[in-house]
């Protein structure tokens, strides 16, 4: 297949890219988030989520607590103060060129948060990211020339028209307004959005309209490495169908490398080269969808076709099942469940 | 030359994507709007009824401009504030902070672009709401020079700009309630300024911050512009710049260098994100 010139559009002018280079390279990266016990949006002084000293203790200790407006602010019981989550630990992942690479995870996996590391919006506790050999952190102005995402909530201006959105958006990746009016039409109509519709406010629109401007928004300048953060969450079958067809399109047209994060099995299987899964912000599995699925039919003895579904589970349930434990509980399945009672019987 | 015309193009897109939502929120600029000409007005009538609270003979028509003007610069204050201070808050609340945030621009021209709206916006406020209220009393300008007054604004404008991107870190750090914490700001500036009394009424210990307030001198110039017609070449006029420019000079590159402290902040602890 010819290479097309990855310097296509104005904004990558002065950039130079080695298209030798490997697209993306995630080296060791790690993220903690210190986070208040109690709920997220809103503390008292002394750290919970009622006016009233926080800590454990029965309905009789509560009523002579201190109400912690009286108290001296800032002052927490220990057990009460910050608390850490590792959201991504250790990922190391390398993404050639063109290839699409899909991260499954459950919710709260660690998904979205490489997505943001990827997207010069978080910076890593450790490790390092580079795009085409520019690192996310030191080159972040020349990252941000390479990369676009698309996040599962459309982030728009609801009252403006999909074509302001995305008229703002082509000038702020230096493209000419009317360049990127042509370009607008042309893209809003290939994803199916009616040429009416293009002057109205996105509020109107579908959930599933408002993710293809989503989608044309991140078309429109012409990414060389795509990030999707669960684009197709929420839409119709109709609609997925549609994102997915321009994602291929994406690459095939543009040279972009993807990534995409999904929990859409069927999605993964449909899009991927290779696949990672991730699990508590660790990558617990990696490769094309039939390495994994053969992988996994080899663990467990299956002489049935295993599906996505099945390899998903295998590699996320609360441990990682080896052949140790396939003896010791005497099948897969039976380790399996063993496990997660017993992950039910720690949540509790 | 290419990534002047591209900062040039983000610089235009900030303020076009304002002047969008302005019109699609015509209805709350209105209301906006009303609510400062009335608040204006309530201020006036101060001036208006200071005889008959004092019982003795004063210059009604000084006292009623001296207090339009400070209630002018205040409204402008608070217009141009709150549209420098609003850049963070509505791209959170509509959830394009992000994306924002993850475009190929400085942010010196990220936070100009935004800003250059909030002054055009907040000059249109206040002629407005000046022509309103002028009309109301049926002031005497005849000693107005309006080009000084539209002068001291606009050079006034840059340090506003200034102590607005520095409080706007206020809701980048505060994701709920940072907005409204900003108000601090501009409640000082309210106090120690003049706005609508001079200066030295202010207790001693204060007097050092009316010094450093840009808001100061701003009213300084056009109480001698609207009141006293001093041209804006005239050394008096030149009296109340020099500080307003050196205010200038240091508080926009402050205000950014203070700015991208908080976002690589925001940026270790993950607060650089959409609300909900």
């Amino acid at each position: 297949m010819a290479v097309q010139n990855l310097n296509q559009t104005s904004l990558l002018e002065d950039v130079v890219i080695d298209p030798t280079k490997d697209a993306v390279v995630i080296d060791g990266v790690s993220k903690v988030f210190t986070m208040d016990n109690g709920a997220e949006n809103f503390t008292w002084p002394d750290g919970g989520n009622t006016p009233f000293a926080g800590g454990k203790g029965t309905a009789l200790e509560g009523c002579f607590r201190v109400p912690a407006l009286l108290r001296w602010p800032g002052r927490k019981p220990k057990e009460e103060k910050k608390r850490e989550v590792r959201a991504v630990d250790n990922v190391n992942m390398v993404v050639k060129r063109r290839e699409i690479m899909g991260i499954l995870g459950a919710n709260g996996s660690g998904k979205s948060t490489l997505i943001r590391i990827l997207s010069t919006l978080l910076i890593p506790d450790t490790g390092h990211v580079s795009i085409f050999g520019y690192d996310v952190e030191k080159d972040e102005r020349m990252v941000q020339k390479l990369i676009n995402r698309v996040s599962v909530e459309a982030s728009f201006f609801k009252k403006l028209s999909p074509m302001e959105n995305l008229i703002y958006a082509a000038r702020l990746y230096n493209m000419p307004a009317q360049e990127a009016r042509t370009k607008i039409r042309t893209i809003l109509g290939r994803l199916g959005i009616p040429g009416d519709r293009i002057g109205q406010p996105l509020e109107n629109m579908s959930r599933g309209m408002q993710q293809k401007v989503a989608i044309a928004r991140a078309f429109l300048t012409a990414p060389i490495v795509l990030l999707l953060d669960e684009p197709t969450t929420g839409l119709d079958p109709r609609s997925k169908i549609d994102v997915q067809n321009f994602v291929e399109r994406l690459r095939e047209e543009h040279d972009a490398t993807i990534l995409i994060t999904t929990h859409d099995m069927d999605e993964a299987e449909a899009l991927c080269d290779r696949v990672a899964i991730i699990d508590k912000g660790r990558i617990v599995a990696m490769g094309t969808v039939n390495e994994l699925k053969q992988a996994v039919a080899e663990r467990t003895e299956r002489t049935t076709p295993v599906t996505m579904n099945e390899v998903f589970m295998h590699y996320t349930a609360s441990h990682l099942i080896t052949d140790a434990d396939i003896e010791r509980y005497g099948s897969w399945e039976k380790a399996f469940e063993a496990y997660e009672a017993q992950r039910e019987d720690e949540e509790e | 030359m290419s990534s002047l015309m591209h900062q040039g193009r983000a610089t235009y897109a900030f303020f076009e994507r304002n002047w969008n939502l302005t019109k699609r929120y015509w209805a709350w600029e209105i209301v906006w709007l009303v609510y400062n000409i009335v608040n204006a007005m309530s201020v006036t009538y101060i001036g208006a009824s200071a005889s008959l609270i004092t019982g003795t003979p004063i210059n009604t028509n000084y006292l009623i401009l001296y207090l339009l003007i400070g209630t002018s610069v205040w409204s402008y204050l608070s217009v141009t504030f709150e549209g420098v201070t609003d850049m963070i808050t509505i791209e959170r609340w509509e959830g394009t902070i992000e994306h924002t945030f993850m475009a190929p621009i400085s942010r010196f021209t990220h936070l100009i672009g935004s800003c250059w709206y909030a002054v055009a916006h907040g000059l249109l406020f206040t002629f407005i709401q000046l022509i309103v209220v002028g009309a109301f009393f049926h002031l005497d300008l005849s000693h107005a020079n309006y080009l000084t007054a539209v002068f001291m604004l606009l050079v006034g404008s840059i340090s506003f700009i200034g102590f607005g991107i520095g409080a706007s870190i206020l809701p980048l750090l505060y994701t709920e309630r940072g907005s409204q914490m900003s108000y601090i700001v501009r409640a000082i500036l309210l106090l120690v300024s003049g706005v609508y009394y001079p200066i030295q009424v202010l207790p001693g210990w204060m007097q050092p911050l009316a010094r450093i307030s840009p808001a100061t001198y701003v009213l300084d110039g056009l109480r001698a512009g609207l009141l006293n017609n001093q041209v804006f070449w005239s050394a008096e006029i030149w009296s109340y710049t020099w500080p307003l420019i050196i205010t200038g000079i240091v508080s926009v590159p402050l205000g950014i260098y203070i700015f991208r402290i908080a976002e690589r902040y925001a940026k270790r602890t993950g607060k650089l994100k959409r609300n909900g």
